[in-house]
């Protein structure tokens, strides 16, 4: 991702990106969502311990309870990608 | 966190950006990320996740007011992966 348009240096936009996730991160890391019009939304599900399978021995061995990061896609990222991309299914 | 809280954060931790620079950089960061996927390629963030694109077959639905029957074409959605640090982050607060 290029920067010249901030007027940053490689180094300063590097950093201004490690910033941007870092940042995002820690409110997640502290339960709250993560709002960015135009983007999406970034949300934590709390999801409940359930039963599961080791797939290469067929063990059943329970799947803890966990929060997970689930993001949600906003109206305008949709759009941009429906209208624009009609490639063949990737790998 | 909204989209203003991001940006006054990020302003207040490079004090030598101007706030309005803040904000553009916000703008050029999530502007790549868009039209990267709009192009149909994918974004890996270390430590954060992956941006890629999921392919939804074409179906019939229906107009839930008429209940008439409706094509809906082939599309790709944008999909997000955390990543492993991401994951870990957020499930060791939990407990």
């Amino acid at each position: 991702m290029l920067f010249a348009k901030v007027g940053l240096n490689k180094c300063e936009a590097k950093d201004m990106v490690e910033a941007f996730f870092e940042e995002i991160r820690l409110q997640l890391e502290q339960g709250e969502s993560v709002k960015l019009s135009g983007f999406g939304n970034f949300q934590l599900r709390d999801k409940p311990q359930r039963p599961g399978r080791n797939p290469k021995t067929g063990m059943e061995i329970p799947i803890s309870a966990r929060r997970v990061v689930t993001f949600h896609p906003s109206q305008k990222l949709k759009t941009m990608v429906e209208k624009s991309y009609h490639g063949t299914p990737q790998a | 966190m909204t989209r203003s809280d991001l940006i006054a954060r990020l302003a207040e931790l490079h004090p030598q950006l101007l706030a309005k620079d803040a904000e553009l950089a916000v703008k050029v960061i999530l502007d790549a990320l868009s039209s990267t996927l709009s192009r149909g390629g994918r974004v890996e963030i270390r430590g954060f996740g992956s941006f890629g694109l999921n392919y939804r077959p074409p179906r019939l639905g229906r107009n839930p007011k008429t209940g008439d029957k409706v094509k809906v074409p082939a599309k790709y959605v944008p999909h997000f992966k955390a990543g492993k640090e991401l994951r870990e982050r957020v499930c060791q607060e939990e407990s």
